[in-house]
C-alpha cells in the first residue's frame, strides 16, 4: 500500500489553515469575516494542491472564492438595515 | 449566575465530550498518506487503455460511475428549481423593469471586464480539456458561472439583469440536463446498454478524447453553469434589485 509522509510544505499549509479557520471562527465583522472565510478556502485549494488533489482543488477554488462569499455578501446586503447604503461604506463592491 | 456563565457551563460539558469523541476517532485514523483503496489503483491502470483520457477522475465521473453522476446532476437540477420556485416573484411585487444601476468607476469596469473575459476563458479552457487534464464539466460549469457573475461586481446590476435572462438560462439547463439522458438514452436504442460509449473510445490527449465523454461532459458544463447562473439571478433579483431600486 502507498504511504506518504507529511512533508515541511504540506505541514505548514495545514497549520496555515488551521489559523485562518480559527480567524473566521473569531472574526465579529461580517464583511472581513466572508474575506477571511475567502482566504481560508484559497489555503484549503493550496492544501489539496500540494496533497496532489487537482481536482477537488479547482471545484474548491471557484466555489470558495466567487460563488460562496458572493451569497452571503447579497444576502447580507439585503438583512442589513439600510442595506448596501448604510453607515458601513461600499460593501457592495 | 451570569447568563454569561449558565451558557458556559452548559456548553462546556458538551464540548468536552465532542472534543473526546474527535480525539478518539483522530487516534484510529491511518497514518498520513496511507492508502487503502484498491479501485484508485485499479482507474488509475485502466482508465487511459480502456477509456482513452488521461483524466482518470473525469473518466470515473462520467462512466465507470456514470451513472450515479447522472442522478448528481439531477439533485443539482431539483435543488435549482426549488429556488426558484422559493424565490419566484408573487402577484404584489410585480413584474418591474430592473433598475437601471451601474457601476461608474472607469477603473473598476476595466479590471472587471478582463476578470469576466479571463474568467470565462479560463472556464471554457477546464471544461474543454476535462478529460485530458484536471477539470471538467462540474468544475468548468461553475467556473463559467462565477465569471459571468463577476459581471454583476464589475459593471452593476443594471447591466446584468439585461443578459441574465431566463429566456436564454431556461433552455441552457434544460438541455444540458437532458443532454445527459439522451446520450443515454441513444446507446439504449441502438441496442447496447445505457451510456455505453458509442463514440468512442477517442484519442488520448486531445479535445476528443473519452468519445462519448466529452460530449455528456459538455451536457454538465452547460446545466451547471446554467443552474448557478439561475441561483445568481434569482438571489440578485430578490435581494438587489430592490436595493438599486431604492438607490435609483
Amino acid at each position: 500500500m502507498l504511504v506518504a509522509t507529511l512533508v515541511p510544505l504540506q505541514a505548514s499549509i495545514l497549520g496555515l489553515v488551521a489559523l485562518a479557520a480559527t480567524a473566521v471562527a473569531l472574526c465579529r465583522n461580517t464583511l472581513r469575516q466572508i474575506l477571511l472565510s475567502g482566504v481560508y478556502g484559497l489555503l484549503l485549494v493550496l492544501l489539496f494542491v500540494v496533497l496532489q488533489a487537482p481536482d477537488v482543488a479547482l471545484s474548491m477554488l471557484v466555489v470558495t472564492t466567487v460563488a460562496y462569499p458572493l451569497i452571503v455578501l447579497v444576502a447580507i446586503a439585503r438583512t442589513r438595515a439600510g442595506g448596501v447604503d448604510g453607515s458601513d461604506g461600499d460593501d457592495d463592491a | 449566575m451570569t447568563r454569561r456563565r449558565i451558557r458556559g457551563a452548559v456548553a462546556l460539558p458538551a464540548l468536552g465530550v465532542l472534543g473526546a469523541v474527535l480525539f478518539w476517532g483522530l487516534s484510529g485514523l491511518p497514518p498520513f498518506g496511507n492508502y487503502h483503496g484498491i479501485y484508485g489503483f485499479l482507474i488509475n491502470h485502466r482508465a487511459l487503455p480502456q477509456r482513452h483520457t488521461t483524466n482518470a477522475v473525469t473518466a470515473t465521473v462520467f462512466d465507470y460511475r456514470g451513472f450515479d453522476t447522472m442522478g448528481e446532476e439531477f439533485i443539482l437540477f431539483a435543488a435549482v428549481t426549488g429556488v426558484v420556485l422559493l424565490l419566484r416573484k408573487t402577484g404584489e411585487e410585480g413584474e418591474d423593469e430592473p433598475p437601471e444601476e451601474e457601476v461608474r468607476s472607469d477603473a473598476l469596469r476595466l479590471f472587471g471586464m478582463f476578470a469576466v473575459a479571463g474568467g470565462a476563458l479560463v472556464a471554457l479552457w477546464l471544461i474543454a480539456y476535462g478529460l485530458v487534464t484536471p477539470g471538467g464539466g462540474f468544475q468548468g460549469g461553475v467556473a463559467l458561472a462565477s465569471a459571468f457573475a463577476l459581471l454583476f461586481l464589475a459593471a452593476g446590476y443594471g447591466p446584468w439583469a439585461r443578459r441574465a435572462k431566463d429566456a436564454a438560462l431556461d433552455p441552457l439547463e434544460s438541455l444540458g440536463a437532458s443532454g445527459y439522458v439522451i446520450i443515454g438514452l441513444a446507446a439504449l436504442i441502438s441496442g447496447l446498454p445505457f451510456l455505453t460509449n458509442l463514440l468512442g473510445p477517442g484519442k488520448p490527449g486531445t479535445l476528443w478524447s473519452g468519445g462519448s465523454l466529452s460530449f455528456i461532459n459538455w451536457a454538465v458544463a452547460m446545466e451547471v453553469a446554467a443552474a448557478n447562473v439561475i441561483l445568481y439571478k434569482d438571489f440578485l433579483e430578490q435581494y438587489i434589485a430592490p436595493l438599486a431600486r431604492g438607490r435609483g
